[in-house]
């Protein structure tokens, strides 16, 4: 799609950031001491931390990827709302309190509470770096894609935009400026969010056959499949239009290719037999990236101007239940009975790579029925929950099964415990948090849904479906919700940055090293270390462009869960654990994780752009978790027992929960 | 083992439960999802909302039951 910058758009977005910027540099100059810094003197007040909690967890990746998946692919994107909800769980009923007790400024205190290890320290301490790093990713990504319609600039522009302004944020500010910024926003996105839904629910569904540009998507017949090549029946029912000859690379696809005479506009069908073996013609739309690096839009070249050629915007309902047109206002539970008895456009896409080396990516329209979109395995990430290959079922379970332990493994979550002053206040910022964060991912299914049906969707970029369903409703909304969000992508990276420069100057400069730094020393080294982390973060944002954020948070959560879950668990759990296990078992959890996924099938697609039948080695399923958080367990129990004298003669105390 | 600590590993317990039964279901037993307990309201949709109330509502019965000042051993009390 074409984005044309929006001047009321960018005006209310510089306001809102421009003030989120402010808020920073006041808050940050306030607070110059390292404990100041890095948590803020653990005296944020637990209401705040809990909303700050949801500013940080709802991330690009929810309100993008989730609202983007499940515009595509309706239920699935779901999935991920309930996988990363019941992660709280973990961390409120199981991590909060204790980590609360042992800890000071970093994760990695707490498991080295008992044992004063820089083994723990150094290996806590990188795998505190590897996923916040993954975790980033996702938010650059999501920053890249937001920016696009908003300012008009490219993915890689976008990036390095977000990534200078979260830099510039973090080493003038700190923990108390992050966490009343993350306050506002978590609180802002929830509050939006609910009139997003609130204005969803009043316009209720109508009956289209196109976008919000206008065109009509055209169908034609079904007629029996020989008529296609009758001349007749192509001047009466394809008027103007010349069928092609079509490139060898197209004859073992399903699709007829014509020539508008008029306007040169090459149209794509795509064909589509009945039960009683008639064929139907659904109009797709193609964009081709000739071997030159060019873009053609239906095989003209791709404008850059409104009025040019462009991919036009997509999702709608073809049919309603009952033949109704238009439903009028709708209540929360009748939008779904509604959406379960309609029949909805969706728009899957095929790569063909043609004999001129060009390759074209095929969209066309794929009417499904609303009972369906409604249920899960539709999208390439959860398909395994209606294929019939174990490994499909296992790769979803594996997928539900890391964000169910992602979360309370997360190191930017994890600090949040040292903003509050005590244990009963990490509690009561958790419950806070999950109801926040719950209320928000309710409204995700109304947002996602409502965005697939609103004739607003950019066919080409799955992380747009939110801010481009708010602009089909109204520009200052549009604004509004695109500034929320990427001062949001703003805050979550600020406080992944902090918790990555927490633990090289903690953890690895002070303990491992054994550096002895003052007090303004270890701020300075922190916010070194800040920028060459956002260096870090801007590059891999740039290289992961167009890929789901959601996918590649579940990523950074089957890390997470690997590398920290089993150390923290089992150390507040089993009074057997040693300084030995716990570093075999962040080591073992956080290499055989990353290794997993650099090895999957989707990587090798996704992100190396090759054939996964080409790959020498490759994993069975994509999602690691399955394997490698037991594997984590297991690490440390049988090290933890190969190391009992070391144990028994440093160590005698007791688990430290009990 | 405290009080607060037990209470917490009961609860998560009873979630984790809840949410395997989702896990499990959708892996293994999809058509069940397609039941419509309510005309036209699947039990994907109902058992997913049903998920995120539930999270909420247990995070509220901890806050209530835990003990008020922080987690303390039963023989410090």
């Amino acid at each position: 799609m074409i984005y044309e910058r929006n001047w009321t758009a960018v005006i209310i977005f510089a306001v809102f950031v421009g003030l989120t910027m402010g808020l920073s540099f006041y808050l940050g100059s306030r607070a110059r001491s390292s404990k100041g810094y890095f948590t803020a003197h653990g005296q944020i007040p637990w209401f705040i931390n809990g909303i700050a909690f949801a500013g940080d967890y709802l991330s690009a990746a929810s309100f993008l990827g989730i609202c983007g998946m499940i515009a595509f692919y309706g239920y699935d994107g779901f999935l991920y709302s309930i996988g990363y909800l019941a992660g709280w769980i973990v961390a409120l009923f199981v991590v909060a309190e204790p980590l609360k007790r042992l800890g000071k400024f970093t994760f990695a205190d707490a498991l080295d509470a008992k044992f004063q290890s820089r083994g723990i320290k150094l290996a806590v301490g990188i795998s505190t770096l590897v996923v916040s790093i993954f975790y980033l990713i996702p938010q650059m990504v999501g920053a890249g894609a937001l920016v696009q319609p908003l300012l008009g600039l490219s993915h890689w522009q976008g990036v390095t935009l977000v990534g200078a302004t979260v830099i510039v944020i973090v080493v003038s500010a700190g923990m108390v400026s992050t966490t009343y910024v993350q306050f506002l926003k978590g609180a802002l996105l929830v509050v939006f969010s609910f009139v997003l839904t609130l204005m969803i629910l009043q316009q209720g569904l109508t009956v289209k056959d196109g976008g919000i540009d206008g065109h009509h998507f055209r169908v034609v017949g079904p007629v029996p499949g020989e008529r296609l090549i009758d001349q007749d029946w192509q001047q009466q029912f394809l008027p103007h239009l010349a069928v092609l000859t079509p490139d060898s690379a197209w004859i073992e696809f399903p699709y007829l290719r014509t020539e508008d005479q008029q306007t040169g506009e090459v149209i794509t069908w795509r064909l589509e037999e009945n039960e009683q073996g008639e064929t139907a013609l659904y109009e797709a739309q193609t964009l081709t990236k000739t071997k030159e690096g060019q873009f053609l839009v239906n095989g003209r070249p791709k404008g850059v101007k409104e009025g040019e050629p462009e991919l036009h915007p997509i999702g709608f309902i073809s049919e309603l239940p009952d033949g109704q047109e238009r439903t009028g206002s709708l209540g929360p539970l009748q939008f779904f009975q509604k959406l379960h008895g309609s029949r909805i456009v969706q728009w899957p896409s095929q790569v063909i790579q043609e004999t001129d080396g060009s390759q074209t990516t095929v969209y066309y329209q794929k009417v499904t029925t609303g009972a369906d979109v409604l249920l899960p395995g539709n999208s390439p990430t959860f398909k395994g929950v209606r294929s019939p290959y174990a490994s499909d079922k296992v790769n979803f379970i594996s997928l539900m099964l890391a964000l169910f332990c992602g979360t309370a493994s997360l190191p930017h979550i994890l600090i949040r415990y040292y903003t509050v002053k005590d244990e009963v206040s990490a509690r009561k910022s958790t419950i806070v948090g999950i109801g926040a964060i719950g209320f928000f991912y309710v409204l995700t299914l109304y947002l996602g849904l409502g965005a697939m049906v609103s004739g607003a969707l950019d066919v080409t970029d799955t992380n747009m479906a939110a801010p481009l369903l708010a602009k089909s409703m109204n520009e200052w909304l549009f604004a509004m919700i695109s500034a929320i969000a990427f001062t949001t992508v703003l805050g979550t990276v600020s406080g992944l940055i902090l918790a990555s420069s927490g633990a090289v100057t903690h953890d690895l400069l002070i303990t491992v090293c054994g550096l002895s730094l003052n007090d303004q020393e270890q701020v300075r080294i922190a916010k070194f270390s800040s920028v060459i982390i956002g260096a870090i973060a801007v590059a891999l944002g740039i290289v992961f462009e167009g890929m789901n954020v959601a996918y590649l948070v579940g990523w950074a959560f089957s890390v997470a869960a690997s590398a920290n879950l089993p150390s923290l668990v089992m150390l507040l759990f089993w009074k057997r654990t040693t300084r030995a296990g716990i570093i075999a078992a962040v080591v073992v959890g956080m290499t055989s994780s990353l290794a997993w996924i650099l090895l999957s099938a989707e990587t090798y697609v996704g992100v190396y752009r090759l054939d996964p039948g080409q790959a020498p080695f490759l994993v069975p399923f994509s999602q690691p978790g399955i394997v490698t958080i037991p594997l984590g367990f297991l690490t440390l129990i049988i090290v933890s027992l190969m190391t009992q004298k070391s144990l028994q003669v440093n160590e005698p105390t007791g688990a430290l929960v009990s | 083992m405290s009080k607060n600590a037990r209470i917490g590993l009961w609860l998560f317990g009873i979630y984790l439960a809840f949410y395997a039964g989702f896990v499990w279901l959708n892996a293994f037993s999809s058509e069940t999802m397609k039941l419509t307990p309510i005309p036209g309201l699947n039990l994907a949709v109902l058992y997913g909302f049903a998920l995120i109330i539930t999270a909420f509502a247990l995070a509220l019965l901890y806050g209530l039951f835990c003990h008020p000042s922080g987690d303390r051993r039963e023989d410090q009390k």
